[in-house]
């Protein structure tokens, strides 16, 4: 006899066990859905404030920067937007990754590298908006720095 | 078939963008003069142009995906699947051709 296959059919009206992962695929599948409309709003009305009023592209600078973060809407637009979209971005990533990479190590190795960037991005990029000195720069004639 | 590739490979490229985003505006925290030379070079035509390939991917991939989200949920939304992805079409070449039109007169116009 050989030894006994894993593949092995269970027996008909054996109990159905199911198997214990909750809902994890079901709750990011959602969440792909539910951040995909936040940013809608969030992606366009950052481009729309950054590219089309004014003098466009030409406007950024420090000071255009310095003026948008000096208001916590803003702060917390920037913020929600980093959020959603490095994890909206970071899951449909594993799903590709998932989709694509057949082979256990390349999966692993990828996924690795995907979780390890993403916390990169998030951990920069929200204290990059937490702690933005305007006046970083002592000789600054920005207002905000000279009127204090 | 091809709406699904299309969703899937400008998912791709905003998720790619957005790492080197957040490090260009990360030299905030460096100096003003690093972080106005790293906006610099969105000003250049170069990137000016390449600026108007990401948004067609950020139009596409949001118009796409509010589409999938109107199949998923919306009752009719099965039904009138040919219909939304007109409106899809529709809608990108709405905000897509003024985008470019101000995009590029301010990138070249200065
Ligand atoms: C602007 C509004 C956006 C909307 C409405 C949107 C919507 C969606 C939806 C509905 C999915 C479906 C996934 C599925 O079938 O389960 C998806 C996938 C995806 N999105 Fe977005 N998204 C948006 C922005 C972004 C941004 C900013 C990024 C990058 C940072 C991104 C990257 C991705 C990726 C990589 C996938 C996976 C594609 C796949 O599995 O084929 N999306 N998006």
């Amino acid at each position: 006899m050989s030894a006994p296959s894993i593949t092995s059919i269970p027996k008909p009206r054996s109990p159905y066990k199911a198997r214990k992962t909750g809902n994890f695929e079901l709750n990011s599948w959602l969440f792909m859905r539910g951040s995909g409309l936040l940013l809608v709003v969030l992606v366009f009305g950052h481009l729309f404030v950054n590219l089309m009023v004014g003098k466009g592209v030409h406007a950024i600078d420090f000071a255009f920067v310095a003026g948008k973060w000096a208001n916590p809407f803003w702060q917390v637009w920037d913020l929600a937007m980093l959020w959603l979209a490095e994890l909206h971005g970071m899951n449909g990533l594993r799903t590709i990754i998932n989709d694509y990479a057949t082979k256990d190590t390349t999966r692993f190795v990828l996924k690795t590298l995907l979780y390890f960037s993403a916390l990169i991005v998030l951990v920069l990029g929200t204290l990059v908006i937490f702690t933005f000195d305007p006046c970083l720069d002592p000789a600054s004639t920005l207002e905000v720095c000279t009127n204090r | 078939m091809w709406s699904w590739v299309a969703h899937r490979i400008t998912g791709v490229t905003i998720f790619f963008f957005l790492f080197a985003h957040v490090i260009d505006t990360a030299m905030v925290r460096v100096s003003p003069e690093a972080y106005n030379t790293a906006v610099e070079t969105y000003k250049t035509p170069v990137v000016g142009v390449m600026e108007v390939g990401l948004v067609a991917a950020v139009l596409f991939h949001a118009l796409n995906g509010i589409r999938i989200v109107l199949v998923d949920f919306w009752g009719n939304g099965p039904r009138y699947q040919r219909q939304l992805t007109y409106g899809v079409i529709g809608v990108f070449v709405v905000l897509f051709v003024p985008f470019v039109w101000r995009h590029l007169t301010n990138v070249f116009g200065g």
